[in-house]
């Protein structure tokens, strides 16, 4: 299980049994973003299609393979879905024709996409399935830093985590090759830190798209629960041969020659980074470094004889740590997120493992006296600043008034000047949260949603508000785009007044405003009079993202 | 040799335009690149930043840590100031002198400005006057890009240059010409 360790670290020595086999051709090197090593690997390994919705850090994949098909012609499918579940269906149906299919998402993405998810490892796989989900500790751009490495093992399959942009490209074929062996979805975890930072990526040659080839036994599709038992059996019997998998993956290795043995190290995906960073000079004691999961139990367990103590360094939740904690012998000390000795939340830094390691950061400055925080804000000229504007003024005017939130650029209504929110959770739930606050005799309630977010997981809620006739003003506010991912195409542009109607919103209370300041006298009074209405209404500001606007400009002058 | 830097702004000012520059420069020069960038919510309006480390030798971490960096980079004053503690004791800071105000409580331009001439190497660089006075307002990043090429020292000014006729090329040569310009006039301002 020893083996030296590679000296440049685009990791590709050890070859594994789903490695694609080396070409002569001439290779090619590009400057790519992890996500776009992700997105061109999945291109280099036969992808026919990508399946997403835009969610920070994982949008830039799903516009690589857009841009690449936009140049190239390729005939690989790679719309915007209008959430995660949808994205992670559409992809199972592709996979069931025996084509090869990526799902991306952020890591809030899978909660939606879950469902679909989990039984895809019921039914299992015909072309290869690829989940990727892009973790991101210290919420960057997110409302919490679950780690999906939970969502991986729930599901029993394998779990890819890279621990660069080389690998994650490299991994990409080899994740396909071994979803279509199996025949099972695989995850790949990343994190923002990877899945936004550039590197040099060696590139190879194409992979030929799968030819049309549908599912012929049906029965495994069918998860009736007489079909469901027995494909589940055949899953449990297949975590042997994903252990062996782990055991003997490419991307994991086990480093046993050392200069000391008190304490060893297990470190996963990104964190393998940090920790060669602090020891510059060859790490002096044993190392697993964990690309590839389930946990290789064995290798842990040779480690755990050697050495008085292990330190798992891993990005996200203590998902490996907790794992050895209950696998290894009680005399070996186990130490971490969850013991401590890295701290329990935030994204790792070369820092924080230098500390944890004891070892004195370099001499530096103190931090600055004279800095304050900027923190971002609604574009100047934004169509939401007067939507905010408007709430502000009437609601001023009842006492209790509360005003629930959503996901979007929106969400920045909660921050000063506007400091209009009183919630915001998870998307769709502006709409939900204010019923169910209404339901208990809050007036006025009023959901705040953006167009994108409303098609992605409102549209339900509403039907609820609509069949209780509940007394809530919901603004759907529509900017024709999705904004805060960067200006992705939004599901639901110019469908919403018939898809308010059509899920039973009363006409007389469907009302469309343009958000701009010579407009406040009247939507203030609209407002008003729609929150004074004891009936669901439902207002739509619309004007177009000032971003998307000046770029559409730009690319006209150009013309 | 190894270069680790820190490029700093606020949303929409043009940094991760000079970490792609030297991020294909350094491609060129058949270097190890990493670059962190930071993208999503901060962009609207918030401080920027990017870790951008270069080597003839491989590059483990994406992140640049205490004391560590060789040189900062930034187009803003007090954003300069954020990551001095990264900087290491006898690294450079090359800022543009010129602040963005875009937030109520922004601290006394003059406190940043001695806070930021306390530190050993530090090169502050109106460049707000050099794009108007050359008619090339929205090559100001260039400008400080030029500027700091000096402290580059693993990438020649004229790969910098070379890159740019790559990125700039597909926007016309009026475009890439005006963007050679400005980095000249930033390595000559000094």
């Amino acid at each position: 299980m020893c083996y030296l360790w590679p000296t440049n670290l685009s990791f590709q020595s050890k070859k594994g049994k789903f490695a694609p086999q080396e070409s002569d051709n001439i290779m090619m090197k590009k400057l790519l973003l992890g996500d776009e090593a992700i997105a061109q690997g999945a291109i280099d390994a036969g992808l026919s299609g990508v399946y997403a919705y835009p969610g920070t850090p994982s949008t830039e994949i799903t516009e690589y393979i857009q841009g690449y098909q936009k140049a190239t012609g390729a005939d690989i499918y790679c719309r915007w879905c209008t959430n995660e579940k949808t994205a992670m269906e559409t992809a199972l149906g592709m996979s069931f024709a025996g084509k090869r299919s990526l799902v991306c998402m952020k890591h809030v993405g899978m909660n939606v996409a879950a469902d679909p998810f989990v039984n895809s490892s019921i039914t299992g796989v015909n072309g290869g399935l690829v989940v990727l989900v892009a973790d991101d500790p210290s919420m960057h751009s997110s409302q919490d830093e679950q780690d999906s490495r939970y969502y991986g093992k729930f599901a029993l399959i394998p779990i890819f985590e890279p621990s660069s942009q080389q690998e994650a490209y490299d991994m990409m074929e080899y994740a396909y090759n071994l979803s279509e062996s199996l025949k099972l979805p695989v995850m790949m975890r990343t994190v923002t830190r990877l899945a936004h930072s550039r590197a040099v990526v060696t590139l190879k040659p194409q992979r030929e798209q799968n030819r049309l080839n549908p599912v012929e036994n049906s029965r495994d599709w069918v998860l009736l629960p007489v079909n469901a038992r027995r494909r589940y059996a055949s899953l449990i019997e297949k975590q042997e041969e994903i252990m062996n998998l782990s055991l003997e993956s490419p991307f994991n290795s086990y480093k046993s020659e050392a200069k000391e043995y008190e304490m060893g190290a297990i470190a996963c995906g990104n964190a393998f980074n940090y920790l060669q960073e602090c020891f510059p000079d060859g790490i002096p004691f044993p190392v697993l470094k964990l690309s590839q999961y389930p946990i290789p139990t064995n290798i842990v367990l040779t480690m755990a004889e050697q050495c008085k103590s292990l330190m798992v360094i891993e990005d996200g939740q203590p998902f490996v740590e907790e794992q050895i904690k209950g696998m290894l012998p009680t005399e070996c000390n186990i130490v971490g997120r969850l013991s401590g000795a890295l701290p329990r939340t935030g994204e790792l830094n070369p820092d924080i493992v230098k500390a944890a390691f004891g070892i004195p950061v370099l001499p530096h400055a103190d931090v600055a006296q004279n800095i304050v925080a900027r923190p971002p804000a609604l574009c100047q000229g934004c169509g939401h600043r007067n939507v905010y504007e408007a709430i502000n003024l009437v609601l001023k005017e009842y006492e209790g008034s509360k005003v629930f939130g959503d996901i979007g650029c929106y969400t920045l209504g909660a921050l000063p000047p506007y400091q209009a929110l009183d919630s915001t959770v998870d998307m769709g739930a502006s709409i939900t949260m204010a019923k169910g606050a209404a339901d208990a005799g809050i007036f006025p309630a009023v959901a705040i949603i953006g167009d994108s977010t409303f098609t992605h997981s409102g549209m339900t809620g509403l039907l609820d508000a609509v069949n209780a006739n509940s007394p809530i003003t919901v603004i759907i506010s529509d900017n024709l785009t999705t904004g805060m991912t960067g200006g992705q195409d939004s599901a639901g542009t110019n469908k919403f007044e018939a898809i308010c109607k059509g899920i039973g919103v009363d006409p007389e209370h469907l009302k469309v405003v343009v958000p701009l300041p010579q407009n406040m006298e009247e939507i203030t009074r609209i407002l008003r009079e729609e929150i004074n209405y004891r009936g669901l209404s439902v207002i739509i500001p619309r004007r177009e993202c000032i971003q998307t606007l000046t770029r559409k400009a730009k690319a006209k002058n150009k013309q | 040799m190894k270069t680790d830097i820190i490029l700093a702004g606020v949303g929409g000012q043009g940094i991760l335009s000079i970490a792609t520059v030297i991020g294909q420069a350094a491609l060129e020069e058949g270097l190890y690149i990493k670059q962190a960038e930071v993208h999503g919510m901060s962009q609207r309006g918030g401080d920027v930043q990017s870790n951008l480390r270069i080597s003839d030798q491989p590059i483990a971490s994406d992140l640049i840590s205490l004391g560590q960096a060789d040189v900062i980079i930034a187009m803003e004053p007090m954003e300069a100031l954020r990551y001095k503690q990264y900087l290491s004791t006898d690294g450079w800071i090359i800022t543009s002198s010129n602040p963005f105000v875009n937030i109520g409580n922004y601290p006394e331009l003059e406190n940043i400005i001695a806070e930021l001439k306390a530190m050993p190497n530090v090169v502050l660089i109106d460049t707000e006057a050099l794009g108007k006075e050359n008619k090339m307002p929205k090559a100001v990043n260039m400008i400080l890009l030029g500027a700091a090429s000096r402290a580059l020292n693993n990438i020649s000014f004229e790969k910098l240059a070379e890159s740019i006729k790559s990125i700039f090329g597909r926007k016309g040569d009026a475009i890439v010409e005006m963007n050679i310009k400005a980095l000249e006039i930033g390595k000559n301002c000094q």
